[in-house]
């Protein structure tokens, strides 16, 4: 029973899908769309981290340094635009998002 | 790359990723698909360990447990969000959902399985790995962190600033009837505006 590369790839795609997935189920609902915009990126960095420990390639660590850095900015700033909508809305369901079309 | 018990590690924390991560997307209640989020993350970081990247792995568990996760908590409880209405109809578009995410996942499981890799990539790694022995993953990403990519380091501390930034500028409001102190205001004052002598004629009060 040897785990190699291909085992953490199809891990993460099965993520990855469940992330895409996850976002067509909870259409109307933000806050999970935002929590499978996370389980995306971690699927991103599970392959970053795969091929780096199978190539003994640690420039892949770094970058996956830097989607997690992007992942927490994306989330606060999401979150924001979140609460802010609330407050005029009252409501965070995706069909209320018509504000703009006058 | 792994065996023997490693690899029996390597498939709890996948299947428990995985179970999570569906738990994640299919909880009715929010708050149990951010505790369940929490979980997927726990697991991804012992993913994370059996490859060897022990630093990404803690930065996993401290950033997107710490700080995300618990983001995502704290704006779910403090919304008053009737749930159960939001959850109405979601099921309408599962299936196309569900064809959109088989498409997907049989592309993806299609392109990881059938790759080869090219026998000059040996040659071509930009950072070698040193000997864990020699040096342990947290030290040997510094050493090229903060050389050979301080300018992205850089650029990510400016990303972090301007979503900090922006989240305050955001969310920051001032209600309309609170008295607030204006130091300014207080600064301009003179005698002159702040004091008012009045005479006062003898017997007689003011």
């Amino acid at each position: 029973m040897v785990v190699g590369i291909g085992h953490y790839l199809t891990l993460s795609a099965v993520m990855f899908t469940l992330g895409v997935f996850g976002i067509f189920l909870n259409r109307k609902n933000v806050i999970v769309i935002l929590m499978s915009v996370e389980l995306i990126l971690l699927a991103v960095n599970i392959n970053f981290v795969a091929f780096s420990a199978h190539l003994g390639d640690l420039v892949g660590q770094v970058f996956a340094i830097f989607v997690l850095t992007v992942a927490a900015a994306e989330a606060a700033i999401g979150l924001a635009i979140l609460v802010v909508f609330f407050r005029n809305r009252g409501s965070i369901a995706v069909e209320d998002v018509n504000m703009m079309k006058g | 790359m792994l065996n023997g018990l490693e690899a029996v590690f390597f498939y709890l924390f996948a299947f428990i990723a995985v179970a999570s991560a569906f738990m994640v997307i299919s909880a009715r209640n929010p708050v149990h698909s951010v505790l369940y989020l929490i979980l997927t993350f726990f697991n991804a970081a012992g993913l994370f360990l059996l490859t060897g990247a022990e630093f990404l792995a803690m930065i996993l568990l401290v950033v997107y447990v710490g700080a995300v996760a618990v983001l995502f908590l704290f704006v779910v409880m403090m919304l008053d969000v009737d749930f159960a209405e939001l959850k109405s109809g979601a099921l309408q578009y599962a299936p196309i959902g569900a064809l959109v995410g088989l498409i997907l996942a049989a592309e993806l499981i299609v392109v990881t399985g059938g790759y080869a890799f090219s026998p000059k990539l040996a040659t071509a790694v930009a950072q070698p790995t040193p000997d864990i022995a020699v040096r342990h993953n947290t030290a040997a990403l510094g050493d090229i962190l903060y050389t050979d990519y301080i300018y992205f380091f850089q650029i990510a501390g400016l990303v972090l600033l301007v979503a900090m930034i922006g989240a305050i500028v955001l969310t920051l409001r001032h209600k309309p009837n609170v008295k607030r102190q204006s130091i300014p205001a207080q600064v301009a004052r003179t005698p002159a505006t702040a004091i008012e002598v009045k005479k006062v004629e003898t017997g007689k009060g003011i």
